[in-house]
C-alpha cells in the first residue's frame, strides 16, 4: 500500500476517486485492516472516510431519522434520539464487538461488510431501513433488504458510497428485542441472533410483529409465514413454541467452526420464547 | 508521509510509510513499547491507546489517522516519575501478573474513570470487556479499578 487519503468533504472524495479508481474505502478500519494484515487484500491506495463530515451526522426529520454512514457505533449508542425510537438497534449495538471496536467501527461499515453475522443488520432489516447511495453525479435510495446480496456482496456501483441510513419513526412498536447467541459475551461473532419488533393488545393478542435472524443463511433471514402465523394469536409459551417449530422447519443454516446446523436451527426457534418476557415489552414514549 | 500529532503531551512530527499501523509507529519508530500487540485483529485490547479521549486499538489504526490527534499511551500516564493513583491501585491490588494486558487495561480504566468517576462493578466489567487477560481472571483488575475510583473519591471529599 502506497497512499492513504483522508477527505473531509464530498468534493475532495469525488476528486480522489477520479484519480484513484481502484482505491479501497474504509471508515473504522476494524474489518479492512484485519484483512490487509492477513494479506487477503492488498490495495495500493486507501481512502479513509473517518473525517468526512457529511456522513458523520445524525439528523431527525418529521417522519424519519437519518444516520450518517460514518457515525461510530459508540456515538449511536450514546444518542438519545436513537435510544428513544430504536431500542432494538441499541440492544444490538451493545452486543457488537467491544467498547474499543464500537469506538472505531461505523454503522455504514457494518452494512458494507454485509456479513450474515453483522449485528446491526437484523434490527435494521425489521426497522425497514433505507440506504442512500451517492456518487459524484448520482444519488439513489433503496431498502437495505434489496442491497445486500450475500456475504460481502452488495449492490453498490462503482464510484458510489453509502452516505446515509434512513429509518422511519413509524409504525411504533412497544416490543423491541435483540439477542445474540455467541461463544462468549464480548467480542463474539453471532452463532444465531434474533431481532424482533412487536405489539400486543390489552388481551395479549399479537397485533403486529416483525422478525429477523442473523447467521442463519447467506443474508439476514426473514420468515413472513412465521409472522403471519403469530398475528392475532395470544402471546404465551404455547403460541411461541408452535412458532418455534415453524422456524425450525423453515431455516437451513450451515455448520461451521462456531456451531452445527442442528444447534443453529433449534436456537433460532427457541429464541422466540424470549418474547414472552415482560422486560422485553415496554411502553415507549410514543 | 509526514504526520504531526500530540503524543503524551508533546507535539511530534514523524516521517512514516502510509501503510504503517499506529502500533508499529509507536513501538518501532518512537520506541514506546508499552503498547503491546496481541492478536493484531482487534480482539484482545493489548494495543489500546487513548485518541482524543476515546480508547482505540492501535493495531486497527493507520499511522495517518493519528494526524492532528491527542494520543495517550501507557508511557504518558506517569508524571515526573510518579505513577498515577490508578497505576498504584493496580500494583496494590495485585492486578498485574504477566503484564501483557496491563497497559491496555490501565488505559481503558483511565478512559472509564475520566467519564465515570465512580463506576459500578457492572460498568467496570463492561468497560474492560474488550481487554483479554489470561492470568488474573479479571477479579483483581476489577477490584483495583474500584480501589482507584474510591481512593480518588475519598480525596475529593
Amino acid at each position: 500500500m502506497k497512499e492513504v487519503f483522508r477527505p473531509r468533504t464530498f468534493s475532495e472524495l469525488w476528486q480522489l476517486r477520479r484519480q484513484h479508481e481502484n482505491a479501497a474505502l474504509y471508515a473504522g478500519g476494524t474489518d479492512l485492516l484485519v484483512q490487509m494484515r492477513a494479506a487477503k487484500i492488498n490495495p495500493q491506495t486507501l481512502i479513509c472516510l473517518e473525517r468526512l463530515a457529511e456522513i458523520g451526522r445524525i439528523e431527525e426529520f418529521n417522519d424519519e431519522i437519518a444516520i450518517g454512514a460514518g457515525v461510530s457505533q459508540h456515538h449511536l449508542l450514546e444518542n438519545p434520539t436513537i435510544l428513544k425510537y430504536f431500542p432494538v438497534l441499541c440492544q444490538a449495538l451493545q452486543a457488537l464487538g467491544s467498547p474499543h471496536i464500537r469506538n472505531m467501527a461505523t454503522i455504514g461499515g457494518n452494512i458494507m461488510t454485509a456479513s450474515p453475522a453483522g449485528d446491526t443488520l437484523p434490527p435494521l432489516y425489521i426497522l425497514q431501513a433505507e440506504l442512500e447511495l451517492r456518487s459524484q453525479k448520482t444519488q439513489r435510495r433503496l431498502p437495505l433488504a434489496d442491497f445486500i446480496n450475500g456475504p460481502g456482496q452488495t449492490g453498490i456501483s462503482p464510484g458510489e458510497i453509502l452516505s446515509r441510513i434512513f429509518i422511519p419513526k413509524e409504525p411504533v412498536f412497544a416490543g423491541h428485542y435483540f439477542e445474540k447467541i455467541g461463544l462468549r459475551q464480548a467480542l463474539s461473532i453471532a452463532v444465531v441472533s434474533i431481532a424482533a419488533l412487536y405489539n400486543i393488545s390489552t388481551e395479549r393478542k399479537i397485533t403486529a410483529i416483525r422478525l429477523a435472524w442473523g447467521s442463519l443463511g447467506p443474508t439476514i433471514v426473514t420468515l413472513p409465514e412465521v409472522e403471519t402465523f403469530l398475528i392475532g394469536k395470544t402471546l404465551n409459551p404455547a403460541t411461541l413454541n408452535a412458532a418455534a417449530t415453524l422456524v425450525e422447519q423453515q431455516v437451513k443454516p450451515i455448520s461451521d467452526i462456531r456451531a452445527g446446523a442442528d444447534y443453529r436451527r433449534r436456537v433460532a426457534g427457541q429464541l422466540l420464547l424470549r418474547l414472552d418476557q415482560p422486560a422485553n415489552y415496554r411502553q415507549t414514549s410514543a | 508521509m509526514l504526520i504531526k500529532f500530540n503524543l503524551n503531551g508533546q507535539d511530534v512530527e514523524v516521517e512514516t510509510p502510509p501503510a504503517r499501523r499506529a502500533v508499529d509507529l509507536l513501538r518501532e519508530e518512537l520506541n514506546l513499547t508499552g503498547t503491546k500487540e496481541g492478536c493484531g485483529a482487534g480482539e484482545c485490547g493489548a494495543c489500546t491507546i487513548i485518541v482524543d479521549g476515546t480508547t482505540k486499538l492501535a493495531c486497527l489504526l493507520l499511522a495517518a489517522q493519528l494526524e492532528g490527534c491527542r494520543v495517550t499511551t501507557i508511557e504518558g500516564l506517569e508524571h515526573e516519575n510518579e505513577l498515577t493513583p490508578l497505576q498504584e491501585a493496580f500494583i496494590a491490588g495485585g492486578a498485574i501478573q504477566c503484564g501483557f494486558c496491563t497497559p491496555g487495561m490501565v488505559l481503558t480504566a483511565q478512559a472509564l474513570l475520566a467519564k465515570t468517576p465512580l463506576p459500578t462493578e457492572a460498568e467496570i466489567r463492561s468497560a474492560i470487556s474488550g481487554n483479554l487477560c489470561r492470568c488474573t481472571g479479571y477479579q483483581k483488575i476489577v477490584e483495583s479499578i474500584r480501589l482507584a475510583a474510591h481512593r480518588r473519591a475519598g480525596e475529593l471529599q
